[in-house]
């Protein structure tokens, strides 16, 4: 009896709700940190990042015109699926090296909390952050949390999964839509993620997931007319400057890359959320 | 060819052995060489001039039941000076509208050597006697129409009825007067690439101006082995009578990048003496917006946004 043949996963990019190739055709190793050889993931173009961009533009109406109630579900869904593949995700982070069996899955168990906890954030954050203001005349005078748009994600350097949902999570939420630049070094859980967020109702387009090269692509991202705002959290210092004078051009909303090492494990807060809400007040006549 | 072109339509027996006489069209081999056109790779100074090229040929097109005078008026604004922040973006080669629009539309464009289009002939379905037809065209010619934009009449065609097909077109090319006559031929409807043939040379002997692949109203639109077609029955009409006819394939081209596949598939086919606004127009309304982000985004080094340009 013949030795049954493995199959090899491909990785590939995450755009729309489906999965192609590179539209460049390129790819590149996948290492351990010990630099054993682990996979060959697609290296995302300029081009890979524009059609990521038209995605999440055309998915915008519809994710951020559902009802909070409904992203909520869908984030927890999200979290139930991912609970689901817990030995995939674990065995992708200790292959990668640095961490054990027990502390990757302490990070995977952590990933699925802070998807639930940001669920039940759909319906809230209108009450935290919108407000009734008191007005001088006779008016009913309210502001409210909108979305922004299109939001670009530099994803962490580090926590190849925690901090990739850390930062995915908190944008869409509130019904933002994003295009996100995986951990260069690690990007094989961003892929698995991608296969998560695909069965989970999430509309195609809303989340869409690029690897390859930071320094190849935010410029571009930061650059799009069409991107309403930026997330420089897994850029270095040099990059983060480049993307940011890119942003201006059209006013985009900027996140700067965090100071020092971020604890992923600390309770995030709401700055996340509320960095890519625009705030919309309306006036409505009393007594008429 | 053993009838001269003249006496083929001197009655239905003759007309019909004729285009039945035409070649028959290797359907594959058409999907082929399209598809093998199509990826051409134009880029950088050539994509710069066809990006422009198509920009002068777009005849910008509007045919809803909703059209307002004031939007056709906003679209000729658009038709003159496309990217109102850049003064070198061309103007386009037409604006297309339904007949009780079209004097609004002159009167918006005089002086600015945009023409003006109306469709005419019942469109989009072509289902009228033919003094309504006649008289549809007159009124949009009188209003100042500079081309007609006709429909043939499918059934006739798919029934086998040729010369009612070419009397109807025969007719409308004479109540156009000086007004230029293109006439759409629907290929989403005609079922084959030997009835696009047919229908290509039919309504070149009528006396079309122009050949028209679609309405826009029916799926599927301009393709690009129909266009392939149109553009060898144009060469081999010209080369056959002496008379020049153009192409004009409309609606379901909404990239820069179908575009240049078009003109790829003129230059290729029919020749650069196509390559012209006079010879080749693309029927389009979205398209046009696309092929200004392209432009600014050859010209700024960044990708455009819709945000940016009109709605229409």
């Amino acid at each position: 009896m013949s030795e049954r043949l493995a199959v090899r996963k491909t990785y590939k990019l995450f755009i729309g709700g489906a999965f192609p190739r590179s539209e460049s055709g390129r790819s590149y190793v996948v290492t351990s940190s010990k630099g054993d050889f682990l996979a060959n993931a697609a290296r995302a173009s300029r081009k890979d990042a524009r059609d990521a961009v038209a995605a999440a533009r055309k998915a915008f109406p519809g994710w951020s015109g559902a009802t909070a109630y409904n992203r909520g579900q869908i984030l927890y869904r999200i979290a139930e699926m991912l609970e689901g593949r817990r030995a995939q995700f674990v065995a992708e982070i200790t292959a990668f090296g640095g961490v054990g069996a027990k502390q990757a899955g302490d990070m995977v168990d952590a990933t699925v909390d802070r998807l639930v906890w940001y669920a039940g954030w759909s319906d809230k954050i209108g009450a935290v952050v919108g407000s009734a203001n008191p007005v001088a005349g006779p008016y009913f005078n309210l502001s409210s949390p909108e979305p922004t748009g299109v939001v670009a994600v530099v994803a962490p350097q580090e926590g190849p999964l925690l901090g990739l949902v850390s930062v995915i999570a908190p944008v869409i939420v509130t019904g933002n839509t994003c295009v996100v630049i995986a951990c260069e070094r690690a990007p094989l859980p961003a892929i698995t993620l991608a296969e998560v967020l695909a069965t989970s109702d999430l509309p195609g387009g809303v989340v869409n997931i690029l690897t390859g090269s930071p320094a190849e692509i935010a410029p571009w991202l930061a650059g799009h007319m069409d991107v309403n705002a930026v997330d420089l959290t897994g850029a270095d210092p040099e990059l983060a400057v480049t993307c940011e004078e890119l942003a201006a051009e059209n006013l985009k909303r900027v996140l700067r890359p965090p100071a020092g090492p971020v604890n992923w494990l600390a309770d995030p807060g709401l700055e996340r959320m509320t960095a890519f809400l625009e705030t919309k007040t309306v006036w409505h006549p009393i007594g008429v | 060819m053993t009838t001269p072109l003249a006496e083929v339509a001197s009655s239905t027996s003759t007309l019909r052995a004729f285009l039945h006489g035409l070649p028959g069209v290797d359907r594959v081999g058409a999907d082929a060489r399209a598809a093998m056109l199509g990826t051409r790779s134009i880029k950088t100074t050539a994509k710069k001039q066809a990006i422009d090229m198509a920009i002068g040929m777009v005849d910008l097109t509007t045919l809803e039941g909703a059209d307002t005078p004031g939007k056709v008026r906003a679209m000729c604004a658009k038709a003159v000076r496309p990217d109102p922040s850049d003064p070198t973006v061309p103007r386009v080669a037409a604006v297309c509208v339904y007949p009780d629009l079209v004097a609004t539309a002159v009167e918006a464009l005089r002086g600015s050597g945009v023409k003006v289009a109306s469709v005419a002939t019942s469109f989009p379905s072509g289902r009228s006697s033919l003094d309504v037809k006649v008289a549809e065209t007159r009124l949009a010619v009188a209003a100042g129409a500079a081309e007609i934009d006709m429909v043939i009449d499918r059934g006739a065609f798919l029934a086998g009825d040729y010369l009612k097909v070419y009397e109807e077109i025969a007719a409308t090319k004479e109540a156009c007067g000086d007004s230029h006559l293109k006439v759409i031929l629907e290929t989403g409807e005609l079922a084959t690439y030997d009835n696009v043939r047919r229908a290509s040379w039919l309504a070149m002997i009528a006396g079309a101006d122009f050949i028209k692949t679609s309405t826009g109203k029916v799926s599927p639109a301009a393709t690009l082995p129909v266009t392939l077609v149109m553009l060898e029955a144009v060469r081999d009409f010209l080369a056959a009578t002496g008379r020049k006819v153009g192409v004009k394939p409309a609606g379901g081209i909404r990239t820069t990048k179908d575009a240049i596949k078009y003109l790829v598939l003129v230059n290729e086919t029919a020749g650069p003496d196509w390559l012209h606004p006079d010879w080749f127009r693309l029927g389009a309304s979205s398209l046009l917006n696309d092929l200004l982000m392209q432009r600014q985004k050859m010209a700024t080094g960044r990708y455009a946004g819709p945000d940016y340009f009109t709605l229409d």
